[in-house]
């Protein structure tokens, strides 16, 4: 009897723009390859319920139109649902649009300010000039230092507030903001950020490390399978050259 | 100002005349350089088309649309300037402007043809007297330019907006972005697909538009053509699709070898039989179709032409090499590539297949749209596809992309080199098979360039 992991995949009509649906795929694939049964359930506007049953939740990027769309729905039917899963240590993985929505607030180039969900503590603050191209972080979350390669396309500086780390250090492109050399965020297991890519297919061992999370929480142990991961070194690598960086 | 504009004419020529020399493309350098010298000169030339201009604008099919454009006007006996090699920003589209000038900068044309990407369409609008414009679709496509799909159906609007009131726009009434544009200024002329029988049994996977432009409200469809071109209606505030004044009936789709379709319109009915494979291509047609008989070119002229058209330089060109037959598709989004991995599945004969992803600036730098093409449809049609060979500067991201929709990794080939995967992928391919060849912009020009030198093809300039 293989071991049920249901992964949620959040607003996947509106926020879908940049390719991420392709960590969707790659956390299916990689669950059936360690052995997992996984399970996908999409959930969009206006549907209640909480988050705790799931075992990883996501959610992509999307333009300002398809944010603007949802905002209301997250704040309002899901924000607090979403927070609850969190404390619960479901793990989570949210792409650019979706991390910006997951902090305080959206500060718009005109001034208005839109309130977030607070689940991460940050804010963003429109840039006057977007922030577009390959990406390479390092980062420690998983114990030891490992590296992520992605693409960035945003036009919002994110800051960090106290009760978030980043979730890693810029060696190349602009990060959060272009300035603070910071990427992303961590809250518990809840992760924001900026990498496209899609992030997931060159970087296994988050992909690992969302899975191995959500088996600690609901079974005791992660218990992951090695898997060949030759081509996805090899491409994570590729990506790291492409950007001039020698050193991984 | 006389000075400044014979001067540049003299310089844009003879930096063309210079490049072809000594076998480079002359695309954009030499509308760059004299535009520098005289800002105004593309409104100069294009000025001098008794019949004015077209514009062919939109994120994919522009550069078919535009030839098959060229191709009715020729044959109703028009003398057409066109940047048909596919440079579509201001700057090439000066410089086919210079190129068919004379030295005195005098153009003996009747009507200027403009393919224009998207950004540009404000500044051709502003610098060329269009007569009409066509748009044939917006799709998620080079977002590290654009930032958002909105952003460059907010340019054309604008372009459209500063044309006079005479002006015709062929809009596609199946695309809910394009069909936005009916209000934007010119008289608008909407084309579609009325044949339902190519409707696609589900809602694609990735779709760029899915909810009401007007309200927000998610479009009820009652036929997918495919993405998110279809029969759509909105329940809220039925800002539903426009009725199209030209459209297609009776289509039937033939895997690789092409389509039979009639353009329905008020003129009456025009049965096609096109030689180019793929909905798509037939959404080109109808397209060009649909301009045409707006600038009240005879039927006759627009279905003999669109069925003697052959296609344009890597839209689905057919090749000959070795004893193989080749089809090359140029990919560069996740709609267009759907719809050639639609047209190879269409197509039941066993084939060798190259993809070759490169990342410039001309492709997109961000390889992340490949995670939103459909390449699980692909990996489920056995066999079909037997030898794989993938390639360019992105090769891993593409082979990494295949292996989790399915392919058997140990039967991939990854070859960066493109030279040296072109001539594996040939090689693997028994003789009298065919071999599709998928490229990126420039993937396909250094592909092309392979092949020229292989003596295979004409170098793209020479066509």
């Amino acid at each position: 009897m293989g071991r049920r992991i249901i992964v949620c995949h959040l607003y996947p009509d509106f926020m879908n723009l940049y390719g991420d649906r392709g960590n969707v795929i790659v956390l299916q694939r990689r669950c059936q390859w360690h052995g997992l049964e996984p399970e996908l359930v999409e959930r969009s506007l206006a549907d209640r319920g909480g988050f705790s049953g799931y075992d990883i939740i996501f959610m992509g990027g999307g333009q300002d139109k398809e944010q603007r769309a949802i905002c209301a729905d997250f704040q309002h039917m899901k924000g607090e649902a979403l927070k609850e899963a969190v404390e619960d240590d479901v793990p989570l993985l949210a792409i650019c649009g979706a991390y910006q929505l997951l902090g305080n607030y959206f500060r718009t180039a005109q001034g208005e300010e839109l309130p977030g969900t607070g689940l991460f503590d940050a804010w963003t603050v429109a840039g006057s000039k977007r922030l577009i191209g390959n990406v390479v972080v390092k980062s420690d979350l998983s114990g030891q230092e490992r590296t992520l390669v992605g693409f960035e396309n945003h036009s919002g500086q994110t800051f960090l507030g106290q009760g978030v780390r980043p979730l890693g250090t810029v060696v190349k492109g602009s990060g959060n903001n272009g300035s603070d050399r910071t990427e992303g965020a961590v809250y518990r297991h809840a992760i924001g950020t900026y990498l496209h890519g899609s992030v997931l297919p060159k970087n296994p061992w988050l992909a690992d490390y969302l899975i191995g999370q959500a088996l600690v929480r609901r079974y005791g142990e992660a218990g992951l399978r090695t898997l060949d991961d030759e081509l996805e070194e090899r491409a994570h690598r590729a990506a790291i050259k492409r950007t001039g960086e020698t050193t991984p | 100002m006389e000075l400044r504009f014979r001067l540049a004419i003299l310089v844009g020529k003879l930096a063309i005349s210079v490049l072809r020399l000594v076998g480079r493309a002359a695309s954009s350098f030499p509308g760059k350089v004299a535009r520098h010298l005289c800002p105004g000169l593309l409104a100069r030339l294009a000025g001098q088309c008794p019949e004015g201009c077209v514009l062919v604008t939109g994120t994919n099919g522009k550069t078919t649309t535009a030839k098959m454009i060229s191709d009715i006007l020729t044959r109703r006996g028009l003398c057409v300037v066109h940047n048909r090699s596919g440079a579509n920003l201001i700057a090439g589209i000066t410089t086919a402007f210079v190129a068919a000038a004379d030295w005195r900068g005098r153009l003996h044309a009747d009507i200027g043809l403009i393919e224009a990407d998207e950004a540009t369409v404000p500044l051709v609008a502003r610098e060329a007297p269009l007569a009409v414009a066509v748009v044939t679709n917006f799709f998620r496509d080079q977002l590290d330019r654009f930032g958002e799909l909105d952003t460059a159906v907010n340019l054309v609007r604008t372009g459209l907006a500063a044309l006079p009131v005479t002006a015709v726009a062929a809009l596609n009434a199946d695309d809910p972005l394009v069909a936005s544009l009916g209000d934007a200024g010119p008289r608008p002329v909407f084309y579609g697909l009325d044949d339902e029988a190519h409707a696609q049994p589900e809602a694609p996977g990735t779709s760029d538009v899915r909810h009401c432009l007007a309200c927000g409200s998610a479009y009820a469809y009652t036929a997918h053509f495919y993405s998110h071109l279809g029969k759509y209606r909105c329940p809220q505030c039925h800002v539903d699709r426009p009725e199209p004044a030209v459209r297609i009936s009776d289509l039937t789709l033939s895997g690789a070898v092409g389509a039979t379709f009639t353009i329905v319109s008020a003129e009456g009915r025009l049965p096609i039989a096109l030689s180019v494979p793929g909905l798509y291509n037939v959404y080109n047609a109808l397209a060009a179709g649909a301009a045409c008989l707006a600038m009240g070119v005879d039927g006759r002229h627009v279905a003999g032409a669109l069925t003697d058209f052959a296609s344009s330089f890597g839209r689905m060109e057919r090749l000959t090499a070795g004893g193989r037959r080749i089809l090359m598709a140029l990919v560069k989004n996740p709609a267009g590539f759907n719809e050639v991995i639609r047209t190879i599945l269409s197509d039941t004969e066993e084939k060798g297949l190259l993809i070759a992803i490169n990342d410039r600036y001309a492709d997109g730098e961000d390889v992340s749209w490949l995670w939103d093409v459909d390449f699980e449809r692909l990996a489920g049609a056995d066999g079909k596809a037997a030898c794989v060979t993938v390639s360019g500067i992105r090769a891993e991201d593409m082979a990494l992309r295949l292996k989790y929709a399915g392919f058997d990794v140990a039967k991939l080939h990854v070859e960066k080199n493109l030279a040296k995967a072109f001539d594996g992928a040939l090689a693997k391919v028994p003789s009298g098979g065919l071999l599709y060849i998928l490229p990126t912009y420039t993937a396909m020009l250094s592909l092309r360039e392979t092949m020229h030198r292989r003596r295979l093809v004409q170098r793209y300039w020479e066509v």
